[in-house]
């Protein structure tokens, strides 16, 4: 629908059967039709292995979003969908690999600013590191672009992966 | 869907340890028993090497027909043919590969028509898959987007309960098309045939009775509405007879008026007073300025699509919508709603109905008086009329004509897609549900001839007839061969413009006239062609004849072509033009604008 409201960011848990194709059935949906995604993780969350969890992060006017909900909703896997971003407060976790390399004073900034954001060196030589760092995605982009003047050379990150605050689940 | 309710399933119940249903079957048998015992009468299919086994099962049996037709597509188009005039699931079976991907039009037209489907194919041996095997395509991939759900069965063992869910994802909650992709090593290999108890899916568990609050809320608005309408569509027709039976008890103790979609045709009677006809593009006056004013509008398994709003901006502006639907993703797609329900539209009737009875609605509806005289000016309008030619056939006439003799006779009407189809839409009356079928969502040139196959196949002494254009009806023309081969008594009524009429009458309306590639250059001899498939040919012209034609047509024992040479320059009317709402209809006769902007040719 052409609809010109404000566009905003969601960031939606989708519960799936752990079935081959599931995922794939996801994210045809999203470029079928057209929908964004910023970013999307996966994994089993049940011991059983029965049932996935799905974040996406996704934008969109109000009632692009509301199509996106139903639109998952009505894929004959998907057990249960929860808009994050309207349903209360919630946690977002993003986690990224960050390999640096330099020398000399570089070197000690990087380790410092690393230091202050609480990143953990999983990796070091002599002239690089790669360092793991946890946190909401903002936070992590405020570190790979301090990084970048420090000698970054690549970053690979998961996307969010979110829960809603306080004792209830899905 | 209510066929669901009446499988039984002898293999849930079967007692344990019962040596003969536990002996090892192979998957091609398995298949083959659990779709007796699902009530499957008929397979729509076309062999090739991977379902030989499953081929094998078929010629060994003969509790289920097979009817062998000449490409997978119409396959797919007869089993939904099948499917809509009888309610129940229409089964396809098609080998790997190009088999498959024959298939894909018909399940793209399943899947927007929301047509239950069972699509077996046949694909390579398990560890061929992903190898580029002989005929192997990714069929779950390329039907993802056109299925409501597919399979892809890798453990011979879970054959049995694969096709049961199939059955049940195809038939509930909105219906649709399903696959199950069947490598042939599986449909070679044995296992005990055991069903694991529960026919659904193990979640999929759509919402069938409507929200009691939001019901309320919209029996409370119907009511209080002094312009209502009530706008039905193919959401009717998939929730069983009864919730065309509902609606007509619905819109007679309310009053209301009534239009349809093109899917929804039958759901209410035609020849009821209160029924307005079809609405949309190509809809009546009536429909469209009613739709435009209403001040409530109950829409019932309807979707609001672009051929039913016109320009959005400008549709029904100023009413409160009600919106009843099995499928929460057609709410607020298109069109704002004010009163959401997800409901089977029969569920949903039941209860407005009772809450319309409970609260005594009737007392406190404001007359409508004033509202149906509007609709009887709109009506006055005689917006089908044309002019009649004593020179030729006039397409709207051979309608009429046809019409007149199929009267009383519960024909069941297939169309192919173009302006013959948006004529027989306008022309033929429809007064009970299930005897319409046509291709609405996806528009497909060469659905009716192989859905009226499906639907004699299931009426065998019903009077079956594929309304077709001279284009469409090219598009599959080698069904003649299937229904010479089980001498299906069909008509085929060619309405032959020699032209792609349709989009001729945009290329005039549109693009100043420009017929680029319009023209049906090279038609065969329409006649001679059915002879060659031994079957009757007949062709008319002059509109003095056309009586006659007709009848003999009607008439004739067995399956007739009938070439009806009509007018080759006539235009569909009324309609909406590109970018305009519903109060801005053409009429015939009309100066004809050209649309406003690029943004309104690119909507149409
Ligand atoms: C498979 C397919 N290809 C193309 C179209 C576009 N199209 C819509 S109507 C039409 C012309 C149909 O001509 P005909 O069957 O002669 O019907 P008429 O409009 O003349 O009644 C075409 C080409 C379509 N709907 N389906
Ligand atoms: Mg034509």
């Amino acid at each position: 629908m052409k609809e010109t409201g404000p566009i905003a960011v969601h960031t939606i848990s989708v519960i799936v059967d752990n079935e081959a194709g599931v995922l794939a059935r996801v994210i045809g949906l999203f470029s079928g039709r057209g929908y964004n995604i910023e970013s999307l993780t996966v994994s089993t969350v049940d011991t059983s292995h029965e049932t996935s969890r799905i974040t996406i992060v996704t934008s969109g006017t109000r009632m692009v979003i509301e199509q996106i909900k139903a639109q998952l909703d009505r894929l004959v896997p998907v057990h249960k969908v929860a808009d994050l971003t309207i349903e209360g407060d919630f946690v977002s976790r993003d986690l990224a690999l960050v390999k640096v390399a330099g020398v000399g004073e570089k070197r000690v900034e990087a380790l410092r600013l690393a230091e202050a954001f609480r990143a953990q060196v999983v990796d070091a030589s002599r002239d690089s590191f790669v360092f793991e760092l946890t946190g909401a995605a903002n936070k992590l982009d405020a570190f790979v672009d301090l990084m970048s003047e420090l000698g970054l050379v690549e970053v690979a990150r998961t996307g969010a992966v979110a829960l809603s605050r306080g004792q209830s689940g899905l | 869907m209510a066929s669901t309710k009446t499988i039984q399933d002898p293999a849930a119940t079967g007692a344990p340890g019962d040596e003969a249903a536990n002996a090892p079957m192979s998957g091609a048998q398995m298949i083959l028993k659990a779709l007796v015992d699902l009530g499957v009468d008929t397979i729509f299919g076309y062999p090739g090497g991977a379902v030989l086994p499953i081929y094998d099962e078929i010629f060994k049996q003969d509790k289920i027909q097979h009817i062998l037709v000449r490409h997978e597509q119409a396959a797919v188009h007869a089993a939904e043919g099948y499917a809509r005039t009888t309610g129940k699931p229409g089964v396809v079976l098609v080998t790997s590969g190009p088999g498959a991907t024959n298939a894909v039009t018909g399940l793209t037209d399943a899947m927007l028509d929301s047509i239950p489907i069972i699509c077996i194919t046949g694909q390579v041996a398990r560890h061929l898959i992903g190898n580029d095997a002989f005929q192997e395509a990714d069929t779950v991939g390329i039907t993802r987007p056109c299925t409501k759900h597919n399979y892809l069965v890798k453990d011979t063992a879970l054959v049995p309960d694969v096709i049961y869910e199939a059955f049940y994802v195809a038939t509930n909650g909105r219906p649709g098309p399903v696959v199950i992709d069947m490598p042939k090593d599986v449909q070679i290999e044995k296992a005990p045939y055991a069903r694991s108890g529960h026919r659904e899916h193990r979640t999929y568990r759509p919402q069938v009775d409507g929200d009691e609050a939001a019901l309320r809320k919209a029996a409370y608005a119907l009511a209080n509405g002094a312009r209502p309408i009530i706008y039905s569509g193919g959401g009717i027709i998939n929730a069983g007879p009864e919730a065309s039976e509902l609606l007509t008890e619905f819109a007679r103790m309310t009053g209301m008026p009534v239009t349809s979609t093109l899917m929804g045709l039958g759901a209410f009677p035609a020849s009821d007073h209160q029924f307005l006809g079809m609405l949309g593009m190509h809809g009546t006056w009536e429909a469209n300025h009613a739709m435009h004013d209403c001040d409530v509008m109950l829409a019932i398994g309807a979707r609001f699509d672009d051929r039913v709003t016109g320009q959005i901006d400008g549709f029904s502006p100023g009413s409160t919508k009600i919106q009843v639907d099995i499928d929460l993703s057609s709410i607020n797609k298109n069109v704002a709603v004010d009163i959401p329900v997800i409901a089977d539209a029969a569920s949903a009737l039941r209860r407005l109905i009772a809450i319309w009875k409970e609260e005594k609605l009737g007392d406190k509806q404001p007359p409508l008086v004033a509202w149906w005289d509007q609709i009887e000016r709109w009506r006055m309008k005689d917006c089908l009329a044309y002019a009649d030619s004593d020179e030729m056939i006039m397409p709207q006439k051979a309608l009429e004509r046809l019409q007149h003799y199929i009267d009383g006779k519960e024909a069941i009407i297939a169309t192919e897609v173009g302006q013959h189809q948006m004529w027989a839409a306008q022309f033929l009356k429809f007064d009970k549900p299930n005897h319409w079928l046509t291709s609405g969502g996806l528009g497909t040139m060469g659905y009716g001839l192989p859905a009226t196959i499906g639907a004699q196949i299931a009426f065998p002494d019903r009077l079956c007839i594929d309304v077709s254009g001279d284009a469409s009806f090219q598009m599959n023309l080698q069904e003649l061969g299937t229904i010479s081969q089980y001498q299906l008594p069909v008509k085929i009524f060619i309405m032959n413009n020699e032209y792609m009429g349709m989009v001729r009458q945009w290329q005039d309306l549109s693009y100043d006239g420009r017929r680029s590639h319009s023209y049906s250059d090279s038609l065969p001899d329409f006649e001679k062609l059915a002879e060659a498939y031994g079957i009757k040919g007949m062709s008319v012209e002059d509109p003095a004849k056309l009586d006659d034609a007709i009848q003999e047509m009607i008439n004739h024992d067995g399956p007739v072509l009938l070439d009806c040479r009509v007018a080759k320059i006539e235009n569909c009317f009324p309609m909406v033009p590109a970018g305009a709402a519903h109060n801005e209809m053409l009429l015939a006769g009309d100066v004809i604008a050209k649309p406003k902007d690029d943004e309104a040719l690119a909507v149409v």
